[in-house]
């Protein structure tokens, strides 16, 4: 066994200076009953090429983003994440780490994590993010429990234009917390409709920009009702490179603003390991889950830094945490920084206006096709179009012409009545033979 | 000044009862980051959680000796948690409750009852 | 108050300063440079990628546009290439040396299933792709459901779970929802008091009180407090088995069978699985829920604190209550159950946006195979073996926890062989540091008085071991020579000094903000 260095020889010598006979001897404390002297029933250990060879052919029978027109979004996004990111996140230092508890020899670690908080609390236009959570939807149902915190009310109102997914996720776990999850009803263009829905016991609502539809809003009059009704604002945004283009949440008077960062760093991955921003106010900031880094000195009065303020955590809070979040994205929020400080302020707006440029490309082409209608009129990267017919049937026959057309809304929610829709994004990968590959097929198809 | 078994003291002054922890319970904790302190108003059962007093390494829970309404809160720690570490039955107080029944006051230890407590432990 | 003192002390110690031989004009330490943060290299202006230019005319994004700018420095490739490789070399690693933080499972982490994570067909596979394109991602999902629930003897497997605590909420959720569904909602679940943190702090979460289970002399649940605390309103116990004092349950069967007796469920911790994985079932043992952290037993690489995974293996009684989705064989190759309804509809809901970590799924499968059901079975005897094998070389100079019989894949001590030496567990930790190890667990479990919980790992040889317990041992005489300069300024030769917690925390600094409280000139231009 490669991964193995300990030889028989090894063995019997250790057995000796312990005093046992043989290994079964170490595992006397284990009920005989449940005793297994017999291996499963698995194939036994195998060399690297035939791990290598199964694994290789199994990502064989998938079709990559990469492989053709592809147009899939709704909360992960394909980006060029540059090749340095990849070669520094698999150094040894960073890879095969812990969590910094001995911050004297993590200083890595945790520099990146202020440099990391730093950054999302500037694309947030917030006071202090955290050092990540696992991914966008989780970070979503952390922020409607913190609210009930602050507020000391039991309310959330979930805007018809969050992510269904993200919804189903807060509602399991928010909802197992003790909280009164109202969700509105689904609906392209409603994030201004959680207003009348807010009332005093209301402890925060939480709208989504860009929505699931791929709507951008101004969410300001959303957060003046909120207030008033000593209510907060969560803002949600899964498509994290908006901010680069768009007013952030922080501007529009968000108090907290959650996000799915994947697509600064981060491969799409089939679903994970994403990665989770939560950022918020200031005077938030203990009510807060998930690990914080923050600066000190160390006794030589140099700048370092530590995990800080973790009276708030499980480990020594207990069943008092704010969370029970122990591991978060540590990895994935590496990259995140890595590749947002290769991007800086230039490269990111960059970066968002060339997939808003694509994305209004892509609306125009399938805007023209008699039949469809573009049913999001200001995005960012990404919008719904209503079809002739059922959605997900039609992504299915442009699979044939070598298309990925998107997301049929129903497969994100089949009881919306919402399956003539399908949600298309458009990123800096989208070539403009792709565009017209896409809109020609489905004009065929359709005609 | 009164004390508890769980190391919080109190002060009377009319119905009016200054509460903090004891010299001996700041020194134990060691140095003291954080503390929330009751919002004003809030109506507390001898018992109950009171206050929350924060270290680097945990967070413990400060009851109220005595039951009554919060009348003041010790704003001055928010900025300055450190004066729980220096002066912890003085400026360090973290609340003043106006009490309903006084002779519950009588009822608590005395230094000398606490003391001999101390050296129990 | 409740006078909690039983963590690490913080009281800055009277730190010794450095022995004034010798420093550097720039604050550099030979080849570890003093690294700059990004945003104070003056590259507001600067960027580390060409990009195409965009042509924004005619957008009609209007006041929803972006007009203050964000404050986002930029560095050219080479610049960030050398910040984060500089940054790097301040970290410790399992790469670099023993890592023997118990109950954490730093073992060696195989590049092979680094590769394999990257292919293309896994990394950049959209997880709402439709289902004809992604049917070896969902084979893969399969694969490792059959060896996770062969691997531990129980019928099902939820795998969304992001890592170890969401596991453990996931398990408290189907154990609600069975409760609920039997019209019979408890409210109480019992927790041993050496049970991770997480463990209490997941049943509050899901908005159980939580009782406390006394533990025996010899590190045990106490089953006689265990029976007296069951009732009819206890909905689970959680246990971690092996426990956290690093030994294995000898009652677990019993500790089992009396919960199920009193209609409640047993939630195991499986943090520890790798001392056991191949050779012992949880589903023989009465397990009904247990997380497996793949970051532990299956290697994945911890990150600097994850991505985890934690998928939940789930009994019978469980199983129709877990969360969608998950891979199912239909007629036309596999496909996703995503919604709670038709023959799902007893699913609790939904733990996260997608279907878990698909990126975790390969590394752990690729280690999977590549032991075999036979390396496997060698993971945990090794585990065992090399644990014992430090108990047996330190416990001349420091006093286990729990000297009577074998430990599992840990070894734990207390600080008793301290004492009078003025030397505490967080100096003797720090101290370790400049021998050039890692520390090991301080502190935890809170059962054991300054504790050190100490977790070879199998990937470590007896080349390694012996280095580690010399140094260790050297140490223990040192303090016990009354050396304490050594250890009350420790660590002297890491990068950094020791830190002050307590100004951190006082006074917070969570982001970096312009000395001046000015934003750069570039910033506040536009």
């Amino acid at each position: 066994m490669r991964y193995l260095p300990l030889t028989p020889d090894d063995r019997a010598q250790m057995l000796g200076v312990i005093g046992a006979a043989t290994i079964d001897d170490l595992f006397a404390d284990v009920p005989a009953a449940a005793r297994k002297s017999e291996t499963f029933d698995l194939p036994d250990h195998a060399g690297e090429l035939e791990v290598e060879r199964e694994l290789v052919g199994l990502a064989a029978l998938n079709r990559a983003a990469g492989a053709g027109p592809f147009f899939c979004g709704a909360g992960a996004y394909r980006h060029h994440v540059p090749a340095t990111v990849d070669h520094i996140i698999q150094r040894s230092e960073f890879l095969t780490s812990y969590t910094p508890y001995q911050p004297e020899i993590a200083q890595g670690t945790l520099q990146v994590l202020f440099e990391f908080q730093t950054q999302v609390a500037a694309l947030t236009g917030l006071d202090v993010a955290n050092a990540s959570m696992y991914d966008g939807s989780t970070a979503c149902a952390e922020a409607v429990m913190m609210a009930r915190r602050v507020t000391r009310r039991k309310k959330a109102i979930l805007s018809g234009g969050l992510h269904p997914h993200y919804a189903a996720t807060t509602q399991t776990i928010a909802h197992a917390e003790g909280m009164d999850i109202v969700r509105q009803t689904v609906a392209v263009d409603a994030e201004a409709a959680v207003v009348d829905a807010i009332d005093a016991e209301t402890a925060c609502v939480v709208v989504q920009t860009p929505n699931v539809f791929g709507v951008a809003t101004d969410v300001t009059a959303i957060a003046e009702a909120a207030h008033k009704a000593g209510a907060l604002l969560i803002v949600v945004t899964t498509e994290a490179v908006s901010y680069g283009l768009l007013k952030s949440p922080g501007e529009m008077g968000a108090d907290i603003a959650v996000a799915e960062g994947q697509s600064i760093g981060n491969a799409l991955n089939f679903g994970g390991p994403y990665i989770g921003l939560f950022a918020c106010r200031e005077k938030l900031v203990r009510q807060m889950p998930g690990r914080l880094c923050g600066e000190t000195v160390d006794a030589e009065g140099r700048r370092g830094f530590v995990l800080t303020l973790s009276t708030r955590e499980q480990h020594i809070r207990r069943e008092k945490a704010t969370s029970n979040i122990c591991t978060n994205s540590g990895l994935c929020a590496l990259a995140f920084t890595i590749h947002l400080t290769l991007l800086g302020e230039v490269g990111l707006r960059q970066l968002a206006a060339i997939n808003h440029a694509k994305t209004r490309r892509l609306a125009q082409a399938l805007g023209a096709i008699a039949g469809v209608e573009v049913l999001t009129k200001r995005f960012f990267n990404e919008i719904a179009v209503r079809l002739p017919g059922d959605a997900a049937a039609m992504v299915g026959g442009l699979l044939d012409d070598g298309v990925v057309a998107g997301v049929p809304f129903s497969r994100l929610d089949p009881h919306a009545g919402l399956d003539d829709v399908l949600l298309c994004a458009a990123t800096e990968m989208t070539l403009d033979e792709d565009i017209d590959a896409f809109a020609q097929a489905l004009a065929r198809r359709i005609g | 000044m009164r004390f508890t078994k769980d190391h919080e003291w109190v002060a009377l002054d009319g119905d009016v009862a200054t509460i903090g922890i004891t010299a001996y319970a700041a020194e134990q904790l060691g140095d003291v980051v954080f503390v929330e302190t009751p919002e004003v108003g809030k109506t507390v059962s001898a018992g109950e959680g009171l206050a929350v007093v924060e270290s680097v390494k945990a967070a413990s829970d400060v009851y109220a000796p005595l039951s009554g309404e919060v009348v003041e809160a010790n704003a001055a720690l928010a900025d300055a948690p450190e004066t729980v570490n220096q002066a912890p039955e003085a400026g360090g107080w973290f609340a003043k409750v106006k009490i309903a029944d006084p002779s519950a006051y009588e009822a608590l230890m005395d230094r000398a009852a606490y003391d001999a407590f101390l050296e129990s432990l | 108050m409740t006078m909690q003192n039983v963590g690490r002390p913080t009281r800055p110690e009277d730190v010794q300063p450095l022995a004034p031989a010798f420093a550097s004009l720039t604050g550099g330490r030979g080849l570890l440079q003093d690294e700059a943060l990004i945003f104070e290299r003056d590259g507001w202006t600067k960027t580390g990628v060409d990009l195409p230019a965009a042509d924004l005319d005619g957008s009609d994004l209007g006041d929803l546009a972006r007009a203050a700018p964000i404050g986002l420095p930029g560095l050219s490739e080479p610049e960030a290439m050398r910040h984060y490789v500089r940054l790097s070399q301040k970290n410790h690693a399992i790469d670099l040396a023993l890592y023997p933080l118990g109950s954490c499972t730093m073992k060696h982490n195989p590049r092979l299933n680094e590769k394999m994570a990257r292919l293309a067909g896994f990394a950049d596979l959209h997880p709402m792709a439709p289902l004809p394109t992604v049917q070896g991602a969902l084979a893969l999902m399969d694969r490792l459901s059959h060896w996770l629930k062969t691997l531990t003897g129980m019928p099902a497997v939820a795998l969304s779970p992001k890592a170890g605590a969401h596991g453990e909420l996931c398990g408290l959720l189907a154990i609600r929802a069975a409760h609920e569904a039997r019209g019979d909602p408890r409210r109480r679940v019992l927790v041993p008091t050496s049970a991770h943190g997480t463990n209490p702090a997941t049943a509050a979460f899901v908005g159980y009180s939580v009782t406390e289970i006394a533990q025996t002399d010899d590190g045990r649940v106490d089953l006689a407090d265990l029976a007296a605390k069951l009732g009819p309103d206890v909905a689970a116990i959680m246990v971690t088995n092996p426990n956290t004092c690093g030994l294995f349950e000898r009652d677990i069967i019993e500790i089992a069978r009396l919960t199920h007796e009193a209609g409640a469920y047993f939630y195991c911790d499986g943090a520890n699985f790798n001392a056991i994985v191949g050779r012992v079932r949880p589903g023989d043992l009465g397990v009904d829920a247990m997380h497996i952290n793949l970051h532990k037993t299956f290697s994945t690489p911890h990150g600097g604190g994850g991505p985890g995974a934690g998928p939940v293996v789930l009994s019978e009684a469980l199983a129709p209550f877990a969360p969608a989705p998950w891979v199912v064989h239909g007629a036309n190759g596999l496909t996703l159950v995503e919604e709670a309804v038709e023959e799902a509809a007893q699913a609790f809901g939904r733990m996260s946006a997608f279907h878990g970590q698909m990126g975790m799924f390969v590394r752990a499968y690729a280690y999977m195979r590549s032991h075999g059901a036979d390396g496997l079975r060698q993971v945990a005897e090794d585990a065992v073996l090399n644990a014992n094998y430090v108990k047996a070389r330190l416990s001349g100079v420091m006093t286990p926890a729990f000297p009577e019989g074998p430990c599992m894949h840990e070894a734990l001590f207390d600080d008793s062989w301290l004492e009078g030496t003025g030397v505490t567990t967080l100096d003797f930790a720090k101290a370790m540091i400049d021998e050039g190890f890692h520390p090991m667990t301080m502190y935890f479990p809170l059962v054991v008085h300054g504790a050190m919980l100490i977790e070879p790992t199998e990937t470590e040889s007896k080349q390694e071991l012996d280095r580690f317990c010399d140094a260790l041992v050297a140490l223990a005489q040192a303090a016990k020579a009354g050396d304490v300069d050594r250890f009350k300024g420790a660590p002297y030769l890491a990068p950094m000094r020791r830190l002050d917690e307590t100004l951190a925390a006082r006074k917070p600094r969570l982001t970096w903000k312009p000395e001046s409280g000015v934003a750069p000139a570039p910033l506040a231009a536009e």
